[in-house]
């Protein structure tokens, strides 16, 4: 197979055992990453979007968690590896950007430094060399004089401008895959965009693959070939970019993008699905989004599972024509 | 940084006029006590007391009185005790201080090495029995009182033990470094121990817990999405964000010892610092020993703050701006 | 949970000693009972001895037998086990009370600071700098010389010297700033928090504000901050007693016991060893009680540092 996928998630199950319970943040994720594919992940505040990505690369720090199924990087196992001999894929072959900026860098180190820690933990570079290497990430990175930007601290930088040092710093390795967690819902609008750009002008000069988690459709619709949409931990749907934006199949799909009323524009938020997000405390034996759906039916206290055609993928007990005909009334 | 130097000094001073103020109250204005008779000394005679009264204005207004004392004990310095006649407070004090500071700095480096070294042991094996145990010696080491402690020691080098494992150890007392320095260490080595444990005990479990907070931070998670390994995040960067906060701490109680915190330690080693001054003091009510003594511990505590202050702000770079 | 059963047994077994102790130790703890003399294993002894040197006498030794002398006699010739449970009562008093007092002026100034900002914040904020920047030992030394031998009188109020009321107050002033400063802190960020701002919006009295949301949220630290306080307090209050400016006689505490026990600490060592246990003891649980009480309401709470 001349495409064999770069990250294959299989059947993930992330469980904190909590005081109230045990708490199911993921439950069954599954999906693919091609070489040089974009994957996007949507799905409302709590859905288990940073906690499937952070298992994949075991960062997850809680006594009381509980991760099975199976993460191949290129082909090998890596959910169970130990921390050391995760180091060299962390940061060497997988990046990673984080979701709040703010808080990302270690505040009593210069940019610099810390760009150039990663650099010197994956290669042997000198000190010397480290540090011209992340005045030229900088640089590309959109910092405008970075020669003199990389001798300042953390807290003399906006947040748009942290978030280009993690990028820049997330890039360093040219790793194969950028995991991406919400890199701009804590920055404003024009920056997001610019942010948003460089990702994808940095995707196709390094040839990485990418999986984007977002809470924007318009994101989805801008950036990703293939998009997986998660409702309480579970996949709702997973295809192409195309087939899920034209022709959602899940229900709750149809919802967040109902709150998009136009594809292009980016800026809307995934907000106005009626009813709240279930409990990932008690979730429902059947499916997880019957308590807000409105076509639910008395199958759906059982648990549907992910089914289609081809690549397009999702779990819900409606039939085709069902879907037809609720769609074409819908849309009218 | 100059300007925040200049400005953490000046905040310094004023503090330190505000303390003169508070002991010159608490030893002059306390309500119902004549201050010349306590000066004075125990049955002290009635001419002693009216040199008292000269001496001190005390029949003059409150500022007057006030500013006769600072006279007497930073620009005359002649301030004068009257239970031992005629001796000079001030320079006693100048010539205990090197005790207590011999005293205090070595301790300092037992416990910044033992407490360090444990709170960092006991965060790196949160989860394993290594973790409660380091905990749980911390605890027992605050609940000690440091004089008892001194004590035990005492008791068992210099009685139960001392005609076999401990006969090395000289009996009480102070060796200056400078007449022999092997002496000397031997002299404070047990002071030395006592003093830390407590601290060591604090420290320890202060950077604990600091330790454990910073491996939740944000920055270490980066850390580790960086590929570095768990010691170069734990030293690297938990313990270089956690070091600011141990660092005020450690200004804070190395002042407070100087400056007369550590007198239970000296009075059980029979080491003849600041604190034992003051303790003498106390049991003669030696009330102009005692002040100076209070107001030289206060410099010293006022002054390791302000350090602190401007290390602090070297520590951390998010400071230096403000 | 073992710490909190061993605090209450502490509490029980001395705060009942008036109760019981009589019974056992025959002897009064507080009157001296030099030329006394014991009943022990068929045999009459003196409770204080004249040494086999020659030289001078030495106190009775621990009998072990709980109902004479179990821990032996002090240079007075008084029960040390005896002496012990009443001298825990003094020092348990002085704990819990200075540490009551301390926490309450300290709500009442952090509250203060943190709730009104402006004068109030400065006036109490450089009230809090100057005593904090005071080394607490010689504060408490400085005002216990001043009362403590000669008791003090405000306007209606006489304290009477060495009333246990002294140390008590002297140990809660000292200690105010260590729990004012960090309530302080909890204070200002609470203020900001929207639930704050709405009920400040809705025109609630500033009285009302702080009774009805501001106390509820600041009470578990305070409640994490009592047992830290009540140990602190103890190792004070000995320190001083220990000092001879804490407790004065005919009152003692295990401060003061240990005091008595120093000059027989090579012959009699437990005089001055059992005392300081208790302290050990009691000290440590409170705190292991402190970490609980932590654990349970406030992971957050940080008195000194993060203690
Ligand atoms: N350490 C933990 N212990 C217990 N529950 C946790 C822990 N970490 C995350 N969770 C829970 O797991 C669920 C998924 O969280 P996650 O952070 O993955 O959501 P998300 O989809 O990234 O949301 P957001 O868009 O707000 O970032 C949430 O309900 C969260 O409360
Ligand atoms: S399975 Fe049933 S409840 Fe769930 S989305 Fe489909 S129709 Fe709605
Ligand atoms: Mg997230």
């Amino acid at each position: 197979m001349p495409d064999s996928p770069i990250l294959s998630v299989q059947d993930l199950q992330v469980t904190f055992a909590t005081r109230q319970g045990p708490l199911r943040a993921v439950d069954g994720l599954s999906f693919d990453v091609a070489p040089k594919e974009v994957v996007g992940i949507v799905g409302e505040s709590g859905s288990g979007k940073s906690v499937s990505m952070y298992s994949v690369l075991g960062l997850v720090r809680d006594a009381n968690v509980q991760i099975n199924g199976s993460v191949k990087f290129q082909g090998r196992e890596i959910l169970g590896l130990s921390d050391q001999e995760m180091q060299p894929i962390r940061g060497g072959e997988i990046g990673m950007i984080f979701q709040d900026p703010m808080t990302a860098l270690t505040p009593v180190y210069t940019v610099g430094w810390q760009i150039a820690e990663q650099l010197r933990a994956h290669s042997g570079m000198t000190k010397q060399q480290a540090r011209e290497r992340a005045i030229e990430l900088l640089g590309e990175v959109g910092i405008p004089d970075p020669r003199k930007r990389v001798d300042r601290y953390p807290h003399e930088f906006s947040g748009g401008m942290r978030q280009r040092v993690v990028i820049a710093m997330a890039l360093s390795c040219n790793p194969k895959l950028l995991i991406a967690d919400e890199p701009t819902t804590a920055l404003d609008v024009t920056t997001q965009a610019q942010i948003l750009d460089l990702m994808l002008k940095l995707q196709d000069s390094y040839n990485s693959s990418i999986v984007i988690i977002t809470h924007d459709m318009g994101v989805i619709a801008e950036m990703a070939h293939k998009v997986v949409v998660m409702y309480a931990g579970r996949p709702a749907e997973i295809g192409p970019e195309i087939d899920v934006v034209r022709n959602p199949r899940h229900p709750y799909t149809w919802g967040l993008l109902g709150a998009v009323p136009r594809v292009e524009s980016r800026n809307d938020r995934l907000t106005t699905i009626p009813g709240n997000a279930v409990s990932p405390l008690d979730i429902p034996e059947g499916c997880a989004f019957a308590d807000r759906c409105e076509y639910r039916m008395d199958i759906c206290t059982k648990r549907p599972q992910l089914k289609g055609t081809n690549s397009h993928l999702d779990a819900c007990w409606l039939s085709d024509e069902q879907r037809l005909t609720i769609r074409s009334k819908a849309v009218r | 940084m100059l300007s925040f130097s200049l400005r953490r000094i000046l905040s310094a001073v004023l503090v330190l006029f505000a303390i003169s103020i508070a002991v010159f109250l608490i030893f002059f204005a306390t309500p119902g006590v004549d201050p010349a008779a306590r000066i004075a000394g125990r049955s002290a005679s009635p001419a002693t007391l009216a040199h008292v009264r000269a001496a001190f204005g005390l029949n003059r207004p409150i500022f007057i009185r006030y500013l006769l004392m600072m006279d007497h004990l930073f620009i005359k310095r002649d301030l004068t005790s009257y239970v031992n006649v005629g001796l000079k407070v001030v320079p006693q004090v100048l010539k205990a201080a090197p005790i207590t500071l011999a005293l205090v700095s070595g301790a300092a480096v037992i416990w910044l090495v033992v407490g360090i070294f444990g709170g960092i042991i006991a965060a790196a094996n949160r989860g394993k029995f290594i973790d409660p145990l380091v905990m749980f010696i911390g605890i027992a080491a605050v609940s000690v009182p440091a004089y008892w402690l001194g004590e035990v020691v005492n008791l068992i080098t210099q009685s139960r033990l001392h005609s076999s494992l401990f006969s090395w150890v000289p009996s009480g007392g102070y060796t200056p470094f400078t007449q022999n320095p092997w002496q000397w260490a031997l002299h404070l080595l047990f002071p030395w121990l006592t003093l830390a444990a407590l601290y060591a005990g604090i420290y320890a479990r202060v950077l604990r817990a600091e330790l454990v907070n910073a491996m939740n931070e944000d920055y270490v998670r980066t850390a580790r999405a960086k590929g570095l390994s768990e010691r170069r995040i734990l030293i690297r960067h938990a313990l270089r964000c956690s070091l600011v906060s141990i660092v005020s701490l450690f200004g804070l109680d190395f002042g407070a010892l100087i400056g007369g915190a550590a007198l239970l330690t000296e009075v059980v080693f029979g080491l003849q610092g600041v604190g034992m001054l003051t303790y003498t003091a106390l049991q003669n009510l030696d009330l102009p020993v005692i002040m100076a003594c209070v107001l030289y511990g206060s410099f010293f505590v006022v002054l390791a703050n302000a350090v602190v202050d401007i290390l602090y702000a070297f520590l951390d770079p998010r400071v230096r701006v403000a | 949970m073992g710490a909190l059963g061993v605090l209450i047994f502490i509490v029980l077994i001395c705060l009942c000693a008036p109760l019981y102790a009589h019974y056992w130790a025959h002897v009064n703890p507080f009157s001296s009972n030099i030329s006394g003399r014991i009943f022990i294993n068929g045999h009459w002894r003196s409770v204080i001895q004249s040494n086999s040197t020659g030289y001078g006498e030495s106190p009775i030794g621990p009998t072990w037998h709980i109902n004479n002398y179990f821990l032996g006699a002090d240079s007075q010739g008084r029960d040390v086990f005896a002496r012990l449970l009443y001298g825990g009562r003094d020092s348990l008093l002085i704990g819990t009370a200075s540490a009551l007092i301390c926490v309450f002026f300290a709500t009442i100034s952090g509250l203060a600071a943190g709730y009104f900002g402006g004068v109030i914040d400065w006036i109490v904020s450089r009230m809090l700098d100057i005593t904090w920047a005071f080394p607490v030992y010689l504060l408490a030394i400085s005002l216990s010389v001043i009362l403590v031998t000669a008791g003090f009188s405000v306007g209606p109020i006489h304290v009477q010297a060495g009333s246990l009321l002294l140390p008590i107050i002297i140990i809660a002033l000292i200690y105010v700033p260590y729990v004012a400063r960090p309530l302080r802190g909890i204070v200002m960020t609470l203020k900001e928090r929207e639930f704050i701002q709405a009920a400040i919006g809705s025109g609630a009295s500033d009285w009302r504000i702080l009774r009805k949301e501001i106390l509820p949220n600041v009470a578990p630290s305070i409640i994490v901050f009592f047992p830290l306080m009540v140990a602190f307090n103890m190792l004070t209050e000995s320190a001083l007693s220990f000092l001879g400016v804490g407790v004065q006689p005919p009152n003692a505490s295990w401060g003061t016991i240990i005091n008595d026990g120093l000059e027989l600490l090579y012959t009699r060592p437990w005089v001055a060893m059992a005392p300081g246990l208790m302290i050990v003891i009691t000290a440590g649980a409170l705190n292991l009680l402190g970490d609980g009480f932590r654990d349970a309401f406030d992971p957050k709470a940080k008195l000194r540092g993060s203690i």
